[in-house]
């Protein structure tokens, strides 16, 4: 069986990928995945704990973050295309005005 | 079960005057005005008669209780009322020439501004002193007291455009907080050591000590507080230098606050603590040195100014002295009847003056007086009454309180001070006859035309469009002459119910069983040859005293009449003294040198300078900057770009990982 430490550590990788990932890219889209990836790089650990401690809540909460993160992803994109088409880019160090 | 008297109206009649004309008196026409203060001072007059009319069926003393005021524990203050014999004489003098006095102001401050706020103050000063001698318990008495200063302040200070009427109300103020401190701390010994201010308490108790004749005690300390007190209220020495600057006021408020009512609130409260003084005779001692002290002292300053007004006021503070020589050898019935017969004379004396500037068009120099008598005849002739019966002739007021206080002076006290009054009484004859000759004999030396003087009425700042015009030497209108006339008639008359019926009358209000001098009296009056020896030897007195009288009205004639030079061949004569004289002894400059300065300088440097502006201004200042500071440099935290917000948030996180971490390997 493969063990909990292996998980974990790919888990602390993905999740370290997504943070980077979010601080070193400009564009809105990509930034976005990157959050995906940190939040799957959560999921991983919580479902390894589940299997670990034979405990369904990990599991349980693995579902809810996916649901909360597409909700996440629906609002999301609707609110990229908006900025969009506003500002003509998905650059996020040229959208620093809160208005026009 | 006598009725009730409802005392607590008499003195909250004159507040709802003063209310009414407070607050809507500027919409008033002067008529309205003065109807609304007249007839509410005139409605406690009324009471008060109405009450003096039933006395002799009430018993008393009779405390009237309204509602309770303060309830902490076992100690209890009420808004309470006393009536006895002593409370009775202080509300009809004050009552009676408060209402005269407001007649009077209702000519006098006709042509001022601020006329509805004149009468306001004046019925709310009035609301204060029948609270001062009302009032059941010392609080209710400090109440008031406190009161008649404020009303002291507002009127001094009443021309408040004016400088010296500005600084002379906080002189005056000032000066009599020193005082009340005194009284606060002998209100505080009393609360801890009797547990009550009430006077029916407090004298039961102090009535089981015994007297102090050993050594001082707390009766002692007591009583000398008290005097302080007394002192700040009643001009004695050292605390008498605000009453001559309270002058700036309007002269009918000299003559009600200044002169007959308010500065006697000291001799009032201490024939009414007559019970802790005759148990501490060293503090009564300490009250009849103080008293003669100050009528000599005042009175030689008063025989060399040239001010009219400045005369009388340091007039009242010698005959304020002769009060405190009354209480001071236990003669408070005495002291109590100068208090009256000196409200009737000195009030008519300020009004007269009053009259006379009001004739001048506001001039006060006696200097430019003189030969006023044709020109102003019926206040000639109430001065004169007046003059002569504060320098004591007989059948004048003035003769019969001052005889009675030298008499006791010399009874219970010791010759030094029946000495002294004698010589005070000298020169009271010669300063109130040399002001009497300088204003309405000889040649006027005044400007022909009034034109170039000082208008009462320009000193308000208002144009003085006067009825008569101020063309020349006038007599006042009809309204201001009636109260002198009345006062005329109280000061030739007001002493002839005599010392010994007075003092029979207050005598329950003024025995306490133990008195300081009782050995003394006893030995004067027990055996039947006694009394007649005395006799003797008290007209012998009363000669002498009217002899000092004649002799300081023959001195001024001399001087101010016959021989007009001979007074500045005496001032060069007497050189440095007369000088200080003049200066009034330069007590008021070592005031400014040893009080004064040193606190204004101390203030500045240490507490403006050094604690307010380098400690307190400076903290609040330093950490506005620092704020400011700190924010400066955070602000650019905040600068829009999204990633840069994210970078915050991941080294956050990382600070609390590593964090974490610590604790977890710790």
């Amino acid at each position: 069986m493969v063990p909990l430490s292996y998980y974990l550590v790919l888990s602390g990788i993905l999740f370290a990928c997504g943070v980077t990932g979010f601080l070193i890219k400009r564009n809105i889209i990509t930034i976005f995945m990157s959050i995906e990836l940190m939040l799957n790089g959560v999921n991983l650990s919580f479902v390894a704990f589940a299997a670990q401690w034979h405990a369904l809540s990990g599991q349980i909460f693995v579902f809810f973050v996916m649901v909360v993160a597409a909700a996440e992803s629906a609002v999301g994109l609707a609110i990229i295309i908006a900025v969009y088409r506003t500002r003509e880019t998905l650059n996020v160090d040229r959208i620093n005005l809160l208005k026009l | 079960m006598t009725p009730n008297l409802h005392l607590w109206l008499i003195p909250l009649l004159p507040l709802v005057g003063a209310a009414i004309n407070g607050l809507f008196g500027k919409r008033f026409s002067r008529q309205t005005v003065s109807a609304i203060a007249l007839g509410f001072s005139g409605a406690a007059l009324v009471m008060a008669l109405w009450i003096a009319a039933q006395f002799s069926s009430l018993t008393l003393p009779r405390v009237e209780s309204l509602a309770t005021w303060i309830r902490a524990g076992d100690f209890q203050v009420d808004f309470a009322f006393y009536l006895d014999q002593l409370s009775l004489v202080m509300l009809l003098v004050v009552t009676g020439v408060g209402l005269l006095i407001h007649i009077y102001s209702v000519g006098y401050m006709w042509e001022e501004g601020g006329f509805y706020r004149f009468f306001s103050y004046l019925n709310l000063f009035m609301f204060f002193m029948l609270t001062l001698v009302l009032a059941s318990n010392y609080l209710l008495m400090f109440i008031g007291w406190e009161g008649v200063g404020l009303a002291s302040y507002l009127l001094i200070g009443f021309w408040f455009t004016k400088d010296s009427a500005a600084s002379a109300g906080k002189k005056a103020f000032i000066v009599n907080r020193i005082g009340d401190f005194g009284f606060l701390i002998a209100l505080f010994l009393m609360i801890k050591h009797f547990g009550s201010l009430n006077f029916e308490q407090v004298f039961r108790i102090v009535s089981g000590l015994p007297a102090e004749t050993a050594g001082a005690g707390l009766l002692t300390a007591i009583g000398l507080l008290l005097m302080v007190g007394a002192a700040g209220k009643s001009a004695q020495l050292p605390l008498y230098v605000w009453l001559p600057d309270a002058m700036e006021g309007p002269t009918p408020v000299s003559a009600l606050i200044h002169a007959a009512t308010m500065v006697t609130a000291g001799v009032y409260m201490v024939a009414r603590s007559h019970v802790v003084f005759d148990r501490a005779p060293q503090a009564l001692m300490v009250v009849a040195i103080v008293g003669t002290l100050t009528a000599l002292f005042a009175a030689t300053i008063g025989v060399c100014q040239t001010d009219i007004k400045k005369v009388l006021a340091y007039s009242t503070i010698s005959q304020l002295g002769y009060m405190f020589i009354g209480c001071g050898v236990a003669a408070y019935s005495a002291g109590i009847f100068h208090l009256m017969t000196h409200a009737f004379f000195k009030g008519l004396l300020f009004l007269a003056a009053g009259s006379v500037i009001h004739a001048e068009g506001g001039e006060q120099d006696m200097r430019r007086m003189g030969g006023l008598r044709h020109h102003i005849p019926w206040t000639f002739w109430t001065m004169t009454a007046a003059t002569f019966a504060i320098a004591g002739f007989p059948p004048f007021a003035g003769f019969f309180s001052k005889d009675a206080i030298l008499w006791k002076a010399y009874l219970n006290g010791s010759w030094v001070y029946w000495a002294i009054g004698v010589f005070t009484a000298f020169l009271t004859s010669f300063y109130m006859f040399r002001l009497w000759f300088l204003t309405f004999f000889g040649e006027y030396r005044g400007e022909a035309a009034a034109s170039e003087h000082v208008h009462l009425a320009s000193r308000a700042g208002a144009p003085a469009p006067h009825e008569h015009g101020h063309g020349g030497i006038h007599e006042s209108p009809t309204v201001m002459l009636i109260p002198l006339v009345i006062l005329a008639g109280l000061s030739i008359c007001g002493g002839w119910v005599g010392s010994e019926r007075f003092d029979k009358f207050l005598s329950p209000a003024l025995h306490s069983g133990v008195t300081a001098y009782s050995a003394e009296q006893e030995a004067a009056s027990t055996p039947a040859s006694e009394p007649r020896e005395h006799g003797a030897s008290e007209g012998l007195l009363t000669s002498i005293s009217i002899l000092a009288a004649v002799s300081g009205l023959f001195l001024a004639w001399l001087l101010y009449q016959r021989r007009p030079q001979l007074p500045q061949e005496i001032a060069h004569a007497l050189g440095s003294f007369y000088e200080a004289v003049v200066h009034k002894y330069y007590v008021d400059e070592i005031y400014a040198a040893v009080f004064v300065k040193p606190l204004i300088d101390g203030s500045t440097r240490v507490l403006w300078h050094g604690i307010d502006r380098d400690v307190i201004d400076a903290t609040l200042d330093n950490s506005a900057e620092g704020a400011r500071e700190v924010s400066d440099a955070m602000r650019h935290m905040q600068s829009g770009n999204l990633r840069s917000y994210a970078g915050w948030i991941a080294a956050g996180a990382a600070v609390v990982i590593a964090y974490m971490i610590w604790l977890g390997t710790r």
